[in-house]
């Protein structure tokens, strides 16, 4: 037969003969020693540098401000500091964590912004600089109590409190009209069930929950505060875990049977928070919980259609309470940034009062005297009475260095309850003993 | 030899450099992007992998995606090529075609296939209620081992585009008087199907199949796009749970030696498929 000329025989002819690969193994072994000096990324070592020049940020895409609120501050801090260029980047909230661990070696951001659970694990290996120096005496008088939480680890502070947030309860007015259901009922978690029973029977909707269960932070939030509601904590005193006794195992037993009873969307379980506001302002889903932002966002005859039909409430309570699961953000200057002075200038401008109290209806601001401000409240009139009382009652979750480990541990196993591949107790069991192993407890 | 220097910097520069470094990384326990002196550690990290009770089910996800999507990707991509070089009315148009779903970047692909495959709005449930198949919507990604599929024929969907290009080009090399003689030996379509045209389009297909092996043995961003490694940790590979390691809990060393792995994993492969190749060569010669 005769031989069939083919891209293969030039692959062939390319591959490595024995000996010409045992010399390329050889010279990557001695590469290696010589690289074996330096381990590791650059160097952490950032500068004040003089206030002025360009500095690059780094934000997410979704909840609390959004794009434009960001770029329109940004806009005009450079307005009041002629001599400071900002360049913003925007990512996923999911992508935002793995980013700024990426570009940390080189420095390429000057200012980032970072979630309540990061300040452990940046903190104590160096990736934001630590500004407790920088703040001045009356933040923490005037701020929320919640809000100076946010960037705090080890009694340090690494940025700056910008996104006070916590879950609310949302809920369409035209569903529970129309099933007669009255919103007195959504105070406990027990009546917000009852109610979704006679929502699913009236056919306003056929899931009338949904909820923000995908394998991501997402599901964590929604379970902490479920945790809270139910009197759960995640680590007990000695810092071990706790999550698989009591409230802990009640709140999965909870949000299971929710899933068994068809009163959560099935997709529940593979959606983000972006997803239960798409379900909710689809007029899809009755009741939901999620962050501030949604409340303007499915408000709005734009890009929703149920804007009209949109009412906010406290969470519910459980049988222990009712504390919101704290998701607030801070913003933190790099410690490999070179221009240090011109990142905190920003800081301090975007988390101003003022700045805040513009914005309030993205984001509410972390100044405990704007809620009290009428100019604030008329922003965002349906949110801001109900986080007065919210915001002081907030659960944290673990402030610890491997916090993104234990949290996927706890994201699994939460599914597997979901999905009715474990028992809730045989899941969070498993979820602790390998968060034991993770947190050297 | 002064010509060679840019290539050699571009080689030493993106391929053996980080190759080197990764592996000096998977020595030590590195936990920070930042520099500083860390334990050295050995080869630690890569006992640590085998002792790890999470890599085992994502090496089952990766050898099941590996499997299943190479071999449909394969017996698909024959099928259409056969069908594309048979002589159709405005084959030049089918040939685009069929190449769209390749030029689609794979983040794009996912998306497209995350909405599709939404339970609450997408376009399969709304097919199959339209065709009277099925009314109840159904979770596409909303059990582990159904996600694992879902994913799979959405990479199916995309990559098959171009086992049909190698295996078309294949096509075209074999001279039509082979068939002529194969009719007169009275062969029927079917045998000279497997006399003439697969025997002869072996070498095409051994190449294609190191490529797709290869690169579903790596897959990571199509999971990345639709579950994000869920539901209950269904589809993560081991790709992913190095990036996870690495990027989301800092263990850049175990996750140095995790890819080390992967990287030693991909070569046995690729020198078992050119060994096999060149012995099939070697017998097609004589």
């Amino acid at each position: 037969m005769t031989r069939v000329p083919s891209v293969t025989s030039q692959i062939l002819d390319a591959a490595p003969s024995r000996r010409g690969f045992l010399t390329g193994a050889g010279a990557v072994g001695l590469g290696g020693l010589l690289a074996a000096c330096g381990v590791g990324g650059g160097s952490d070592k950032g500068a004040a540098g003089s206030g002025k020049g360009s500095i690059r940020a780094l934000f997410m895409k979704q909840a609390g401000y959004s794009e434009e609120n960001i770029r329109a501050m940004t806009s005009s801090f450079q307005k009041a500091n002629p001599g400071v260029k900002v360049t913003t980047d925007f990512v996923s909230y999911e992508a935002l964590h793995d980013k700024i661990v990426a570009a940390a070696p080189a420095g390429t951001y000057d200012v980032v912004l970072i979630d309540v659970i990061w300040p452990a694990e940046f903190g104590s290996k160096h990736i934001v600089a630590d500004v407790t120096s920088k703040w001045p005496a009356s933040w923490k008088q005037k701020m929320l109590p919640g809000a100076v939480a946010t960037p705090q680890y080890d009694g340090k502070l690494y940025g700056v409190p910008w996104i006070l947030d916590t879950k609310y309860f949302f809920y369409n007015t035209a569903h529970l009209q129309k099933a007669k259901v009255d919103p007195a009922q959504l105070d406990t978690w027990d009546g917000v069930m009852k109610a979704a029973r006679t929502i699913k029977a009236s056919g306003a909707t056929t899931y009338p929950l949904v909820w923000s269960w995908q394998q991501a932070e997402a599901l964590i939030c929604d379970y902490a505060q479920l945790v809270g509601a139910f009197g759960g904590t995640f680590l007990d005193d000695s810092g071990k875990p706790a999550f698989n006794q009591g409230g802990g195992v009640q709140a999965v037993e909870f949000m299971r049977q929710s899933v068994v009873d068809k009163l959560s969307n099935p997709g529940s379980t593979q959606s983000l928070e972006e997803d239960v506001r798409r379900v909710f302002s689809a007029g899809q889903a009755s009741m939901a919980l999620n962050w501030t932002y949604m409340y303007g966002l499915a408000d709005d005859p734009k890009q929703s259609q149920v804007a009209g039909d949109v009412a906010v409430l406290q969470t519910p309570k459980g049988t222990q309470g009712r504390p919101g699961v704290n998701g607030s953000m801070a913003l933190a200057v790099s410690s490999g940034s070179k221009q240090q002075k011109a990142a905190w200038d920003y800081v301090t401008y975007l988390t101003s009062q003022p700045v805040q109290d513009k914005y309030a209806l993205s984001s509410l601001p972390v100044w405990q005297s704007s809620y009290d401000d009428p100019k604030v409240v008329k922003t965002n009139p349906a949110v801001v009475p109900q986080a007065k009382k919210q915001l002081g009652d907030m659960i944290l979750r673990p402030q610890v260095q491997s916090y993104n480990a234990v949290s996927q541990a706890l994201q699994a196993e939460i599914q597997n309850a979901l999905l009715g591949k474990k028992t809730p107790q045989k899941a969070m069991d498993d979820a602790a003993s390998k968060a034991s192993s993770l947190l050297g407890s | 030899m002064a010509l060679l220097l840019p290539a050699a910097v571009v080689v030493f520069g993106v391929v053996l450099y980080p190759v080197i470094r990764t592996f000096v990384v998977s020595l030590y326990d590195v936990n920070s992007p930042m520099a500083g002196a860390y334990p050295f550690v050995g080869l630690h990290n890569y006992t640590r992998v085998f002792q790890d009770s999470g890599f085992y089910p994502v090496l089952g996800h990766t050898l099941y995606f590996t499997l299943v999507s190479t071999f449909a990707e394969l017996t698909l991509g024959i099928a259409v090529a056969l069908l594309l070089n048979a002589p159709l009315k405005a084959r030049w148009l089918w040939r685009s075609i069929v190449v769209l779903p390749w030029a689609l970047p794979t983040i794009v692909n996912g998306a497209l296939w995350r909405w599709i495959y939404n339970g609450q709005y997408g376009a399969l449930n709304g097919v199959l209620d339209s065709l009277g198949i099925s009314h109840t919507p159904h979770q596409w990604l909303g059990s582990p081992f159904l996600a694992l599929n879902m994913v799979i024929l959405a990479d199916v969907w995309k990559n098959t585009s171009i086992v049909v290009f190698f295996i078309l080009a294949g096509l075209q090399t074999i001279p039509a008087d082979l068939y002529e003689a194969a009719r007169m030996d009275g062969a029927g379509a079917w045998k000279a199907f497997w006399r003439v045209t697969l025997p002869l389009l072996a070498p095409s297909i051994a190449v294609v199949l190191i490529l797709r092996t290869i690169e579903a043995f790596k897959v990571f961003d199509i999971i990345y796009v639709m579950t994000g490694g869920g539901p209950a940790s269904g589809t993560q590979t081991i790709a992913f749970y190095t990036y996870l390691q690495a990027f989301s809990n800092q263990l850049f060393g175990y996750g140095a030696a995790l890819a080390y792995l992967i990287v030693i994993a991909v070569f046995v492969l690729a020198m078992a498929y050119l060994r096999i190749l060149r012995q099939g060569q070697m017998a097609g010669v004589e």
